[in-house]
């Protein structure tokens, strides 16, 4: 990373230096804040600011691995909890590949992470523009109520060091607004949303932000419950992003090397459509989780995983690498100083094609435009493949867009949806998420309505 | 080791100062939420125990309302200096005309412990612990040749809270949670499936002399074998039988965050404007209840030091309650429901479930499976997810047969079933009488998420959408 937390570092640096012989010991630190707005009617509904902090220790010795964390960088408390990580080791049981990462010498590509406009933003102005979004998407049709128009900024430190010799740190922030509508029509309410990131609050597009929460709202006004049927889906680049994020279990090296990937053994093979090429590139300054290293510290990196439908690479942390006898791909993942690293994609993207959503639209003879999906926690399995959500959207009929219809699911497996890929979008929309989206044009999907 | 005394986190001095620091801006109402929570937790994978994770989670919210402004900070800083400095920036978000000088005083600590604690986990050797993941990783393996995966997981925490307003309201609670779950995978010619179990109560260790290990691995490797041999689920409205248990999710979804005050009174929930009215079958009553010992949604007091209390919402089919928070009962000048809670001293609180539940009716389950001519018997349903505004939910099936005149058939693979929450309650047309509480779930809302418990007896719904893919 870019800028030194000199104060953090030297926490974890302190915290590594009390190894024992044949004790490995890593040390996450991290420190941040969020500010978080929201408003109703035009008035403050609530203001909240908050400050964090804690350290998360692991200790490998024999093989096993112990971890504790605490949130707080009292000194006392990080003696405990160095403490509790050591007793924590006794109880593992002991496996070869256990171990902390090694640096590999891979370059680190340098970017953006933090923005001194944003740090320096003024309150006030934050509040002025979260009711300004509020406004703009009341003017917009006289149907649409506002349930919340929010703002939201955090700023992160965090320091890594570990006795392999990976010593890290960094500090970003980030910001974004969003607002949700309901709009009415006599007994009925349908409901929408809209947001804008931006690096800073000058980046916002609140005008983009408002016009789709209303839009989706409104569009769903006098919806129907469709027949069930096999049919053709687009979905729209938020709900790709949502499909193209569960691959990311099938596609992590750990659950590969435990026979949880129905991708396990089909290294080689074609398993998509040949349009379809998807890589993890955290490097990409555009995808809103770019990162220069991973949650063990090493350089993040560029990883095609499926090119042309041919499945090409998995991604690995240091400890699924060794079980694989690969080397890492700079994909551990790290939730805050509470957690452990696991394996996961980064920054998920796909090769966009070449057309419009109105031309991938005009070249559907009979299908459904998917504005929204629901239940994917629920009804999607990534080890089965199993795939059921709940959707909204609009049916498309002959090239245009008909009637408005919700209460349906949309179902197949994922293997097939994969093979079934008939087009894919030109219309890259980087949203805040860890895949960004595009229309995805997929045939032979189940309806289920009436 | 946890305090196990009446002494509060913070000295009541202490939060007096901090609660009228929080007033000094000319709101008229500020609290203090004080949080500390240690917790353990264990994971077994492929066969090894991976690690041991110890936890400790401390720090203080301050919220202070003006108006309908609120203003909230939080803080890891349990000092004086740091808790009045949240405060105070509290306050700034919160400041509305002329501050002046406020005396808080606090009653005296109240509890109003709900859960009997036998076995404090964190008196309990973590070899102990360890030990329960191996038991099950040996039971579920055994159940059959095709169980290729196993990974267990254990935990437990010790919370103490501390709530107390500018109104003198001064409340503490322990809540104590012990928690197990399995995830078996099963490979077959049709590729793998996977089987989940899980147990969790509001008690400590004493929950394994409760309950077995093993036969909670063994139902988990079970259902992933039985569904080896699963077809495709089908596509299209059809009655569905739901079982008891985890059913409960169903009303969860169906009308529980649709009754949540907060929506309600925004107009984000279909169920606005419904009170006194028939929202359901005659045969649905719906109850929230926070007393409820054991249950994985039980507390003593919520999160705004208000006691937990047993709340009838739909009685006989009709809307008779929605549940509330201080924020929403204090606008429609009424009492609390003991529903305010929050995941952890970071976040505001806000309306919440506790557990939520239908209660019994007079059908004996085996006739409500005869009485079904073509439908799905759902034996265990995942989660769910609603839109409160048009009242259009889903929920997962994870366990699921085909129901062929009155007998229960072939297994079916996984998916959603979508319904709409009002259309939905009143079509169930069969009530079981052998109601039954769930495993331990997680609610999410406005990215909170919060222990609660749901149950159900076995029962009917005349027609839902099934989201397979077969004709």
């Amino acid at each position: 990373m870019s800028t030194t937390v000199d104060d953090l570092q030297a926490i974890a640096d302190r915290v590594v230096a009390q190894a024992g012989a044949g004790e490995q010991i890593e040390a996450y630190v991290s420190r941040g804040g969020e500010t978080a707005i929201r408003i109703y009617e035009g008035e403050l509904e609530h203001f909240a600011s908050a400050q964090s902090e804690g350290v998360g220790i692991r200790v490998i010795k024999d093989g096993r691995t112990g971890f504790a964390y605490a949130g707080t960088l009292d000194p006392a408390a990080i003696a405990e909890v160095l403490a509790d990580a050591r007793d924590n080791v006794t109880f593992g049981t002991p496996d070869e590949f256990a171990g902390l990462a090694i640096p590999d010498g891979v370059a680190q590509i340098p970017q953006k992470f933090w923005d001194e406009e944003l740090a320096g933003y003024p309150t006030d102005q934050k509040i002025a523009l979260t009711k300004e979004l509020e406004k703009l998407t009341l003017g917009i049709d006289d149907r649409v109520r506002v349930d919340e128009a929010n703002y939201d900024d955090g700023w992160g430190e965090v320091a890594v060091a570990t006795t392999t010799g990976i010593r890290e740190s960094g500090r970003g922030n980030s910001c974004y607004v969003s607002v949700s509508t309901l709009a009415d029509d006599e007994e009925e309410t349908q409901t929408g949303f809209g947001f804008s990131v931006g690096d800073s609050p000058k980046e916002f597009n609140l005008q983009k932000a408002a016009r789709e929460a209303s839009e989706r709202a409104t569009r769903l006004l006098g919806a129907i419950k469709p027949p069930s049927k096999r049919t053709t889906v687009i979905l729209d680049p938020y709900v790709t992003s949502q499909f193209i994020s569960i691959l990311s279990s099938t596609l992590n090296g750990e659950n590969v090397a435990k026979g949880r990937s129905f991708f396990a053994e089909r290294m080689g093979d074609q398993v998509a459509d040949p349009r379809f090429t998807l890589v993890d590139d955290p490097t990409n300054p555009l995808a809103y989780t770019a990162t220069d290293i991973d949650g063990e510290g090493l350089a993040a990196r560029r990883n095609v995983l499926i090119e042309n439908g041919v499945l090409k690479k998995f991604v690995h942390s240091s400890y699924s690498a060794r079980r694989m006898n690969t080397v890492s791909t700079g994909n551990a993942t790290r939730g805050g100083f509470a957690g452990s690293p696991g394996v996961g994609c980064l920054a998920m993207q796909l090769v966009p094609g070449t057309q419009t959503q109105e031309e991938l639209i005009a070249s559907v003879d009979d299908g459904v435009l998917i504005q929204m999906v629901s239940g994917l926690h629920s009804g999607v399995n990534p080890v089965s493949g199993d795939f059921s959500t709940g959707a909204s959207g609009m049916l498309i009929s002959n090239g245009t867009i008909g009637a408005p219809v919700r209460e349906f699911t949309i179902a197949s497996t994922l293997q097939r949806m994969l093979l079934d890929i008939v087009a894919i979008g030109a219309d890259v929309d980087w949203l805040p998420s860890r895949a960004h989206g595009m229309s995805l044009v997929i045939r032979d999907v189940t309806m289920s309505g009436t | 080791m946890s305090l196990r005394t009446d002494s509060p986190l913070i000295e009541p001095d202490v939060i007096a100062r901090v609660l009228a620091k929080g007033r000094s801006t000319g709101a008229e109402f500020s609290e203090i939420y004080v949080e500390d929570k240690r917790s353990t937790s264990a994971g077994l994978d492929d066969g090894k125990v991976e690690q041991v994770t110890s936890g400790r989670d401390r720090g203080a919210g301050i919220r202070v309302i003006a108006g309908d402004t609120t203003g909230f900070a939080h803080t890891s800083d349990l000092s004086e200096r740091g808790l009045l400095a949240a405060a105070e920036a509290a306050a700034a978000a919160a400041k509305q005309g002329d501050g002046g000088v406020h005396t808080i005083a606090l009653q005296p600590v109240f509890r109003h412990p709900v859960n009997t604690i036998v076995q404090f986990p964190d008196t309990v050797a973590k070899a102990r612990k360890v030990e329960l993941l191996q038991r099950a990783d040996i039971a579920a393996r055994g159940v059959h040749g095709a169980i290729v995966q196993v990974s267990a997981g254990y935990g437990d925490s010790i919370k103490q809270i501390l709530i107390a307003n500018s109104d003198g309201i001064f409340s503490a609670d322990e809540q104590v949670r012990t928690l197990m779950r399995v995830s078996v995978i099963a490979n077959g010619d049709a590729g793998m499936q996977t089987g989940y179990n899980s147990l969790g109560h509001t008690i400590g260790f004493e929950i394994f002399d409760e309950n077995d290990v093993e036969e909670l691995a063994i139902r988990a490797a079970q259902q992933a074998i039985t569904k080896l041999q699963a077809r495709p689920a089908p596509s299209g409205a059809m009655q569905v039988v739901i079982k008891q248990g985890s059913g409960g999710v169903l009303f969860h979804e169906a009308c529980g965050h649709g009754l949540e005050a907060d929506l309600v009174g925004k107009g984000s929930s279909v169920y606005r404007g419904k009170m006194g009215e028939l929202v359901a079958s005659p045969l649905v009553t719906v109850i929230d209840d926070g007393t409820m010992a054991g249950e994985w949604g039980a507390i003593g007091v919520d999160d705004e030091g208000h006691a937990s209390q047993k709340n009838t919402l739909i009685e006989n089919g009709i809307l008779t309650d929605y549940m509330w928070d201080y924020i929403r009962a204090r606008k429609e000048g009424r009492k609390q429901s003991g529903n305010g809670r929050r995941q952890s001293y970071a976040d505001l609180p806000m309306v919440r479930m506790t557990n939520t539940f239908v209660t019994n009716g007079s059908e004996n389950p085996d006739d409500i499976i005869r009485a079904t001519d073509h439908g799905v018997y759902i034996a265990k349903l995942g989660g769910g997810q609603v839109d409160t505004a048009s009242g259009d939910f889903v929920f997962g099936m994870v366990e699921a047969y085909l129901i062929e005149k009155g007998e229960i058939t072939e297994p079916l693979r996984e998916g959603n079933l979508i319904g709409n929450g009002p259309q939905v309650l009143k079509d169930i047309d069969l009530m079981g009488n052998d109601f039954a509480m769930g495993g331990p779930g997680t609610c999410g809302k406005d990215g909170q998420g919060v222990p609660v418990g749901d149950g159900c007896p076995t029962l009917r719904v005349k027609s839902m959408t099934i989201g397979g893919t077969a004709a």
